[in-house]
């Protein structure tokens, strides 16, 4: 029986080994110029942009929410994490980096089809393409599973699977392909490093969305929502803050100067904002809490994100101030005074981060920072003379505003029409963990 | 037989063992609880939201005596979970109709 088994799922790998690998390569670079230094970092890269998922935010985020809903929170991470990789590999790489149309990418890299060992991607020579692939696909999944926390709480399980699938494809793979697969938003220069438009703002707009189309959690309010343990979310804040130094450095596609300089960004935006929140805390409400140093750190993250790799250090510490400031003065403010239901702050933080940040890319942008093949005098920001980039970098926000609102309010209604969205009032009384998993925390 | 009930602030279990201890009790039952008298609660700030926590955490302990020793249990209690602060806690007594080990099967006094 084993040996039948055995020689069922050699077969079977066989058989998908083809599929994704068949048919030949199209015309690519005719040399490869896989370099192994790049290769092995990329490689990391991506596993520190994977652990920002599995366990970062998962760890970031249950730990904010009440004892009952802890399992169902990690559960949103871990489920999206399967599904959007599935999904990536089937079709969602190929419609964010295939072909050059301005609006969407083409199906040639359906199933990974003509990726072989050799094979490189325009946007990344130095790597094989197939690690340009698994990397991209760990950016998709943690934009998804940040929305998870605006919704935290009162989400059916089904309806997120559904939302995160339907997301993925008709949200995060346009706006992808827009800005860094060689779209519209590329093609009028708008710079994003790692992901303040594609990631941050986009997850950060859909979460307000979703928040509101959801409505507010039974008792906001009036009952006690206080975190189950925090102490996991500092955890998870660890891991998201090191994996971060993957999200940006790996961004830079190689193991070159400009990969540190994004890391050295990365690090001082977050410990300014962690600083900044702590004393605007302090200041205002009369003890630094834990919570406001850890959401502080992921704002200045947040909003270094589109910036670091084109910026010089101390620029990043001046990111990370200013995002500190804003994204507090959103979540404590700001969310009080419109009265929407932002569960974890996800639009507070991270959509309000984002969009910081990527105004601010417009600011500090260093022209030899951004230097490439393509446009080899790089894209200076005001402070070196070019206004011009800040309002590149607006259209971006207002065109992934528009786009990430928009979409993500009719999948929302589209999804709403087949299961409701939310579970039911006495579910969520009860707790997701029971209510959606028969799991509990003892 | 009477049951004593304490409710005490929480640092407090280990000095009121050893008290209780010292004048001879065999055992007691220490379970987490949480209660409110005349200390008010507290206020929490989650990121600019605030909740009022009204129950704070306390120990209840049940120590089982004999009717003579509940005089003696009761001062030994208080001398070693007194703070002088508000929340100290409160002291009660009821009546136990039966009483019974489980290993040997003795009733009542001896089973104390």
């Amino acid at each position: 029986m084993t040996r039948d088994s055995g020689r069922m799922a050699c077969g079977i790998a066989a058989t998908l080994g083809l599929i994704f690998a068949a048919a030949p390569a199209l015309a690519q670079e005719a040399i490869s110029q896989i370099d192994g230094g790049d290769t092995a970092w990329m490689i990391a890269a991506t596993a520190l942009v994977l652990m920002m998922t599995i366990p970062g935010l998962a760890l970031f985020y249950c730990g904010m929410v009440r004892k009952k809903n802890v399992l169902a929170t990690m559960a949103q991470s871990v489920a999206c994490t399967a599904l959007c990789s599935l999904l990536w590999f089937a079709v969602g790489y190929s419609l964010s980096f295939a072909g050059d149309a301005p609006w969407l990418g083409t199906l040639e890299r359906l199933f990974l089809r003509g990726i072989g060992m050799e094979t490189t991607s325009a946007f990344a020579p130095t790597i094989p393409e197939l690690l340009y692939v698994t990397y991209q696909m760990a950016f998709a999944i943690f934009t998804v599973a940040l929305i998870a926390g605006a919704v935290a709480d009162r989400m059916r399980f089904s309806a997120f699977l559904w939302f995160a699938a339907g997301w993925l494809l008709f949200v995060y793979v346009p706006i992808a392909h827009w800005v860094w697969g060689g779209g519209f938003l590329a093609s009028v220069g708008v710079l994003d490093f790692a992901g303040g438009t594609v990631v941050q703002l986009n997850a950060g707009i859909a979460g307000l969305v979703a928040a509101c189309v959801l409505g507010k959690r039974h008792g906001y309010g009036t009952d006690n929502f206080a975190p189950h343990d925090l102490s996991l979310a500092v955890i998870g804040t660890g891991l998201l803050w090191v994996g971060w130094l993957g999200f940006t450095g790996g961004s830079a596609l190689g193991a070159n100067a400009r990969a540190v300089f994004a890391i050295t960004a990365t690090h001082l935006a977050a410990s300014t904002g962690a600083l900044t929140w702590m004393f605007l805390e302090w200041s205002t409400r009369g003890k630094p809490s834990v919570l406001g140093l850890i959401t502080g750190a992921i704002a200045g993250l947040a909003a270094v994100t589109p910036a670091s790799g084109f910026v010089l250090p101390w620029h990043g510490v001046v990111i990370g101030l200013i995002a500190g400031a804003i994204c507090f003065w959103a979540c404590t403010w700001l969310k009080l005074r419109i009265g929407y239901d932002d569960s974890l702050d996800v639009f507070g933080v991270h959509g309000v981060g984002g969009a910081t940040g990527t105004l601010l890319t417009g600011v500090f942008a260093v022209a030899v920072l951004s230097a490439s093949a393509d446009a080899p005098e790089g894209s200076p920001g005001l402070l070196e003379g070019n206004a011009r980039q800040v309002l590149i970098q607006l259209y971006a926000v207002v065109a992934v505003l528009i786009w990430s609102g928009v979409l993500t309010y009719i999948l929302l209604k589209a999804i709403g029409f087949l299961l409701p969205l939310r579970v039911s009032e006495q579910h969520e009384i009860e707790g997701l963990d029971l209510t959606q998993h028969g799991e509990t925390l003892q | 037989m009477k049951m004593v009930i304490a409710i005490i602030k929480p640092f407090k279990l280990e000095d009121v063992r050893d008290a209780l201890v010292a004048i001879g009790a065999h055992g007691m039952t220490a379970s987490e609880v949480k209660g409110y008298g005349r200390q008010k609660g507290h206020t929490e700030i989650y990121r600019g939201a605030e909740y009022v926590v009204n129950f704070l955490p306390k120990i209840r302990i049940e120590v089982a005596v004999p009717s003579d020793r509940v005089g003696a249990t009761v001062e030994a209690i208080i001398a070693s979970a007194k703070t002088g602060q508000i929340g100290d806690g409160k002291i009660f007594v009821t009546a136990i109709d039966q009483a019974v080990r489980i290993r040997t099967g003795e009733t009542d006094v001896d089973a104390l």
